[in-house]
């Protein structure tokens, strides 16, 4: 019996936190959020070099074979660093939907190119999970038409995976002819995400068609598990940064780490942090090693986490004060990230109603 | 990450299920601890400690197993007890608390006197600790006692003294140094409840009931030898217990099943027509505090995984009585408001639902986040223990 990370799972975290915290002190992180690309190369290829990217793609296709739970690991290292970079869609999303619903000549076309980060994929299902502004891609034949918001990581990608209905998704270049890519800017700029509009364009289906049903639910999982993870660092960040602050500043001539009006909503915090962390841990270790538990899990911990994140963004944010509020201090890039997260392939409301229905709550 | 217990465990748990199977007739069925126990609650309390499934690791000598200590047997043997709703055995303050006291502090003539009858359920053991004055600040209490012709004699008054109208006996907390700095004027001593000049009256709470008492103690005469630890220890031998208080795991189980149990009132009461749980924003507020307990669940596997390898989990321990509290009232009010009006009846009444436990259970948890150190003194030791931030000052101090 052993419920927590291993010492190689802390090793791997310790090592994406260097990579990331050596490239992204806080004047970076606004160069790049002022550049909105969402992407930065050099810790993009730092990653790579890690073989962060090809995490949980098995080996025969160039990967790491790890399993999802060290995916979490790296994820949450992500988070406390608010990085630049499409891991949630290009290494957690699109090898997850290629695995389970690719054919084999799709699996050895676009896991090894995935894994090197040489391509960088984004991942569009949005609809699949709720539908806004009749928006969505409908597939006629071997074509496929329409509008899909949210591509998650879209913006850097050189390919997409885009669900077209509930059963089938296509594997789309970015430069394939009838792709139009637009920038969809959200308050947070470290990762962007697109709206992708189809007219016409020529399908390659995952699997073949009709076949990408498991897949893209898989997939939803996946993505879900990855935001709840970078929620789960960049929270955490949050409340360290919260209370250092109040042990430093000063009023009435004492700091105010001191007063508990101050230490109850730190405590309030981690409270609400700290149980969350170990149902996310559980949730990536289900994935793999006990797959029937994987999604009702999946949709507590991020729904969960989701409820924490609002209430630690607000409240760290309280803590710094006026300064708090500021661009100087910076503390919005992770309210920014957790914030979108949040609302990220369904909200915590959708993810409760999927959770009831999952355990069968609803049936006569 | 691995969550498999191995062969050794699995047979253990093996060897609890049919014990359990094959023995649960002869189990009084699982008690409050509201009543003294009498001979079937001992008897079975004495198959259970034979058996090693409780007082597992109290020597032999006193009455106890003997065994080594082993928490993933603990676990084991709460989690087959608990699944199969059998009794598992006698809990208290005096078990809980006193013993391991004793063992760690008390003289060799206190351990033969007192563990044996103690675990055995024949004396039971009320804790004389918080005062009208006393609370949260547990160390000003001022009962007090005096030495006098090799006796204390003890004078004060004592509140939420659970259990003191049936109890045997009394560990009690005094000021014995007067002059000394509080923390180190206290001693802690063993009281016989049957001693002239103690007055137990009950005190009825909010829910109706008197599930505590408060003591008025007029010169109670306590032989010198009934201390335990020296004059003046006092307080660091009551913390010896707290911590073996504080030592317990968050127990989720039984969140775990007050959430089955909402479940089955939500799929079978309606509402306009429909079952509650068909009612969106009802089901939502289940599935909320559905992830909550999950994720106490696995929070209490991590802490466990630190106990066994000796690892201080730090603050995601020092949340457990905070959150856990909150989150039980938190159940107790879904229960009642899906229920709607039909939820606020008690006490017999018709048409009431579940005895009314619902609203004694939302009445009581409300006491559970006050007592044993209330919510805000909680996050007073989770901000100052656990994430290094510093005591409010004392007024004078802040001249």
């Amino acid at each position: 019996m052993e419920f927590g990370l291993s010492d190689d799972q802390k090793l791997l975290e310790d090592s994406v936190r260097k990579l990331t915290e050596a490239q992204l002190p806080l004047e970076k992180i606004r160069e790049y959020a002022a550049a909105k690309s969402g992407f930065i190369p050099a810790i993009w290829s730092g990653l790579v070099d890690l073989g962060a990217t090809g995490v949980i793609i098995p080996e025969q296709y160039g990967g790491t074979g790890f399993k999802m739970l060290d995916a979490v690991v790296i994820l949450e290292a992500l988070g406390r660093t608010v990085a630049p970079v499409p891991f949630t869609g290009s290494a957690i999303m699109a090898p997850v939907a290629l695995l389970t619903g690719g054919t084999d000549a799709q699996k050895e076309e676009w896991l090894p190119q995935i894994a090197t980060g040489e391509v960088k994929a984004g991942v569009g299902v949005t609809e699949i999970i709720s539908t806004r502004d009749s928006k969505g891609v409908s597939l006629s034949g071997d074509t496929l038409n329409g509008n899909a918001m949210f591509v998650i990581d879209g913006s850097p990608a050189d390919i997409f995976l885009i669900a077209a209905g509930p059963d089938n998704m296509a594997i789309i270049p970015r430069n394939a002819p009838g792709v139009t890519v637009t920038q969809l800017k959200t308050i947070d700029y470290s990762r962007m995400h697109c709206e992708v509009k189809l007219e016409g364009v020529k399908a390659d289906l995952l699997g073949g068609k009709g076949k990408a049903g498991a897949a893209i639910k898989q997939t939803i999982m996946a993505g879900r598990l990855a935001l709840a993870a970078d929620t789960l660092g960049a929270a955490e960040v949050m409340i360290g940064k919260a209370v250092e602050y109040a042990k430093e500043r000063k009023q009435f001539e004492r700091v105010i780490a001191s007063y508990q009006a101050v230490k109850h909503m730190c405590a309030e915090m981690i409270s609400e942090l700290e149980p969350f962390r170990s149902l996310v841990w559980y949730a990536g270790h289900a994935y793999d090693e006990v797959p029937d538990e994987a999604l009702l899990n999946v949709l507590l911990a991020k729904s969960g986490i989701d409820g924490a994140g609002k209430f630690i963004i607000r409240t760290a944010t309280e803590v710094h004060g006026g300064m708090g509020f500021t661009d100087l201090m910076g503390l919005h890039y992770w309210y920014k990230r957790v914030s979108v997260n949040r609302s990220l392939l369904g909200t915590p409301e959708m993810l409760r109603n999927e959770a009831a229905i999952a355990q069968g709550w609803l049936a006569a | 990450m691995d969550l498999s217990y191995g062969p050794e465990y699995e047979d253990f748990r093996t060897e609890v299920r049919v014990f359990i199977e094959k023995n649960q007739h002869l189990a009084p069925p699982p008690g409050m601890g509201m009543y003294h126990p009498g001979p079937k609650e001992q008897d079975w309390q004495k198959l259970l400690i034979e058996n090693g499934y409780t007082c597992r690791t109290i020597p032999k000598q006193y009455g106890g197993y003997g065994g080594e200590p082993d928490i993933l047997k603990n676990v084991i043997i709460q989690d087959e007890f608990a699944k199969a709703n059998v009794n598992s055995g006698l809990s208290g303050q005096g078990i809980g608390m006193l013993v391991p006291t004793l063992l760690e502090r008390g003289t060799d003539k206190q351990k033969e006197q007192y563990i044996r009858p103690t675990i055995w359920g024949e004396i039971y053991w009320c804790q004389g600790y918080s005062e009208p004055g006393a609370g949260s600040d547990l160390a000003s209490l001022r009962t007090n006692a005096r030495v006098e012709d090799g006796h204390f004699v003890i004078n004060g008054q004592k509140i939420w003294t659970s259990s003191a109208h049936f109890s045997d006996m009394c560990f009690i907390l005094v000021r014995t140094e007067p002059d000394k700095p509080k923390h180190e004027g206290i001693s802690y001593l063993l009281m016989d409840m049957k001693t002239p000049g103690i007055e137990v009256r009950p005190l009825v709470t909010m829910t109706g009931a008197a599930e505590f008492n408060e003591m008025f103690l007029t010169d109670v005469k306590v032989p010198v030898d009934s201390i335990v630890g020296k004059r003046g220890e006092g307080w660091l031998v009551a913390n010896t217990t707290l911590k073996h208080e504080r030592g317990m795991l968050g127990d989720p189980s039984q969140l775990l099943s007050r959430i089955e149990s909402i479940l089955k009132i939500m799929q079978n009461e309606m509402l306009d027509g429909k079952r509650l749980i068909e009612h969106e924003l009802y089901r939502d507020r289940l599935v909320a505090a559905q992830a909550k307990t999950e994720a106490l669940k696995y929070h209490s596997l991590r802490l466990l995984t630190c106990t066994l390898k000796n690892e201080d989990p730090g603050v995601a321990r020092l949340i457990i009585k905070y959150y856990g509290t909150t989150l039980s009232r938190e159940l107790s009010d879904i229960a009642l408001e899906v229920l709607g009006e039909l939820g606020s009846l008690y006490d017999g009444s018709p048409h009431v639902r579940s005895y009314g436990s619902w609203q004694w259970r939302n009445m009581f948890d409300l006491g559970l986040i006050i007592g044993g150190g209330t919510s805000q003194i909680q996050k007073n030791i989770i901000s100052e223990r656990g994430l290094g931030m510093p005591r409010e000052p004392k007024l004078a101090e802040t001249k």
